[in-house]
C-alpha cells in the first residue's frame, strides 16, 4: 500500500469513519498520540509492533490507515461481517497488527521471544492490563536476562482498580528495567523516550494520559 | 532408556543439526538439555513459556516446548489457543508424564484431560507414542514443518515398537470380529486382554487428526472398541463420525475418574482405571454381553 500522505490532524477524520462518530473529542483516546509517535517517528522497517492492549482499536486503525498500512475503505465497515477490522485486532487479516489481541496479557510473552530472536520490538500494554500475572513472568525474566531490544510502552490512563503503588514505572525497576515517565499526549518528549535503547536493559515508557 | 530419556537425546541432536529448532522450558528439562543459544529456561513461568515460543515462531525458528502434561497444555491453555492457533504460528509441545507416570505425585501431576483438551482445539497433531524407538519419526515429523503438534510421552511402554503414524492392523481376527483400536501404551494391554478373543486390533499413535477414513477402509464388525490411554471417550465422536451411515457399536475404554485420589504406582493406576489387561477384558465381557467369554 502507498504512503498517503495524511497527517495526525487527518486522524480525527478517520476515526469518525471507523466510527460514525463526528461529535466525539478525540484527545479523549488514550493511546492515540503514542501509537501515531511510534508509526511516525520511531518505528524502523525491521522493527516488530505489537498492540498488546487490544480494546478500543480504533486510534490504532486510524493510524495503520494513515500509514497506509490498512486500506482506507476498510475503515467504512469497522466490526461488520465482512470487514478486517474488529473491535480486537486480528493479526491474519491484518497483518499491520502484529499480533491478535483481545486477552489481556499476551503481546509482552510473545514480545519477549521475538526479542529473544534479535528483533527490535516494541509492545503497547495499558496499566489495567498490568493486572494479568502473565505480564509480570515476562517483565521479570526479560529484565533478568537483559532483553535490550525490547521496548515496553505502558499507556498509564490510570484504570487498574489497585494501582501500582510508586508508580507502574518502579515495578519495572525493580525487575532491571531501563524505565522513564513521560506525558503521553507530548509527541516530542514520547519520541525522545521511545528512540532512546536500553543499554544492557529491557526499556519502559510509561505514558501517563490522564483520563 | 525412557522415552523421556530418549527425547532429550533427539532434542540436543537436532539443536546442533537444524538452526531452527530452539527449546523453551520451565525449568524442567532444563537439568537434562545442554546449556545452548537457542535453549531458553524462562523459569517456572509456564504463560510465557508458550508467549516466548510463539515469538520465536513469529522470527522464523521451530519452537520445541517440553514440561510437564499438566504445566504444558493445562496450566497455560489459553497461551496455547491464543499465542500458537490463533496467531496462526506452530510450535512442538512435548509432554511428559501423561495420565498417571506420576502415580506417587498425586493429581496436581497427571494430566488425561490433555489429549481431549487439545482435541477441541482447530489444527493439532497429536501424538501418542507407545514406544520409546517411535519417538524418532515422530519428532522428526514434528521439527520438520511449522504446525501444532502435541507429543505426548510416557514411561509406560509396549513391548515393541511400531510405526502408529497411520492405522495399523497388529492382529487380524474373522471378519466379523470386533475391531479393538488401541492407542499408543495402551496396545500390550490390549492384546493381552484379547489374546484368546477373536478380535481385530490395531495400533494407532496419531489420534489427530484422526484417521477417519482409514477407520472406515479397515473396520468390518459392528463391534468397535476404543482403548485410550487418556480420557474415555476422547475419540469415541471421531469413531462415530467415520462410521456414521454404518451401524455399529461403540465400547470406549480410558479413564473415567481422574480424581482416583490414590498414590502407589502406576500399575496399580492402570488397574485401577480398568486399563490393564483384566480390566479391559472385564469391560469387553460385560459389554458383550457373552456369558461364555466372562467365565473365560
Amino acid at each position: 500500500m502507498a504512503a498517503t500522505g495524511l497527517t495526525y490532524d487527518d486522524l480525527p477524520g478517520l476515526l469518525e469513519r471507523l466510527t460514525g462518530d463526528e461529535k466525539h473529542d478525540w484527545s479523549s483516546l488514550s493511546t492515540l498520540d503514542v501509537l501515531w509517535v511510534l508509526h511516525d517517528r520511531v518505528l524502523g522497517p525491521d522493527d516488530a509492533f505489537l498492540l498488546s492492549k487490544g480494546h478500543g482499536p480504533a486510534a490504532f486503525y486510524a493510524v495503520l490507515g494513515a500509514k497506509g498500512l490498512v486500506p482506507l475503505d476498510e475503515l467504512d465497515r469497522f466490526a461488520s461481517f465482512g470487514s478486517i477490522l474488529g473491535r480486537h485486532p486480528d493479526r491474519v487479516l491484518v497483518p499491520a497488527a502484529g499480533i491478535g489481541s483481545g486477552s489481556l496479557g499476551h503481546g509482552l510473552p510473545i514480545a519477549v521471544g521475538r526479542a529473544l530472536a534479535g528483533r527490535r520490538v516494541f509492545v503497547l500494554v495499558g496499566d489495567g492490563e498490568l493486572d494479568e500475572g502473565s505480564n509480570w513472568e515476562a517483565v521479570q525474566y526479560a529484565g533478568r536476562v537483559q532483553l535490550e531490544t525490547l521496548t515496553a510502552v505502558v499507556v498509564d490512563n490510570f484504570t487498574s482498580t489497585y494501582h501500582w503503588p510508586g508508580g507502574v514505572e518502579a515495578r519495572f525497576r525493580l525487575e532491571g528495567w531501563d524505565a522513564v515517565r513521560v506525558d503521553g499526549r507530548d509527541h516530542a518528549a514520547l519520541a525522545e523516550a521511545l528512540a532512546a535503547r536500553g543499554a544492557g536493559a529491557p526499556r519502559c515508557v510509561v505514558a501517563e494520559v490522564r483520563p | 532408556m525412557t522415552m523421556r530419556e530418549r527425547f532429550y537425546a533427539l532434542a540436543a541432536a537436532a539443536l546442533e543439526r537444524d538452526e531452527r529448532v530452539a527449546i523453551v522450558l520451565a525449568e524442567i528439562g532444563a537439568a537434562q538439555l545442554p546449556q545452548h543459544p537457542r535453549v531458553f529456561n524462562v523459569g517456572i513461568r509456564e504463560q510465557l513459556m508458550i508467549g516466548v515460543a510463539a515469538g520465536l515462531a513469529f522470527e522464523g525458528y521451530r519452537p520445541l516446548v517440553h514440561s510437564y502434561a499438566p504445566f504444558l497444555v493445562e496450566r497455560p491453555f489459553e497461551q496455547v489457543k491464543l499465542d500458537l492457533g490463533h496467531q496462526d504460528v506452530g510450535a512442538a509441545l512435548v509432554s511428559t508424564g501423561a495420565s498417571y507416570d506420576a502415580s506417587e505425585s498425586g493429581r496436581t501431576h497427571q494430566a488425561p484431560e490433555d489429549v481431549p483438551l487439545l482435541a477441541t482445539l482447530p489444527g493439532w497433531t497429536i501424538d501418542v507414542p507407545g514406544h520409546p524407538a517411535e519417538l524418532d519419526a515422530l519428532l522428526d515429523d514434528a521439527l520438520a514443518g511449522d504446525h501444532r503438534v502435541y507429543l505426548r510421552l510416557t514411561d509406560e511402554e509396549n513391548a515393541a515398537a511400531r510405526d502408529g503414524r497411520r492405522l495399523r492392523i497388529v492382529r487380524r481376527g474373522s471378519d466379523r470380529a470386533p475391531f479393538v483400536l488401541a492407542v499408543g501404551p495402551a496396545l500390550d494391554q490390549a492384546l493381552a486382554a484379547t489374546a484368546d478373543v477373536d478380535a481385530t486390533v490395531a495400533y494407532l499413535t496419531r489420534v489427530r487428526p484422526f484417521p477417519a477414513e482409514a477407520l472406515r477402509a479397515a473396520v468390518q464388525a459392528d463391534e468397535v472398541v476404543l482403548v485410550e490411554p487418556y480420557l474415555a471417550a476422547t475419540s469415541a465422536g471421531a469413531v462415530a463420525d467415520a462410521l456414521r451411515d454404518r451401524p455399529h457399536r461403540l465400547l470406549s475404554l480410558g479413564i473415567r475418574d481422574p480424581e482416583l485420589r490414590r498414590y502407589g504406582t502406576p500399575a496399580e493406576h492402570r488397574a485401577a482405571h480398568g486399563l490393564d489387561a483384566a480390566g479391559i477384558r472385564r469391560s469387553l465381557d460385560a459389554w458383550r454381553g457373552d456369558p461364555a467369554l466372562a467365565a473365560a
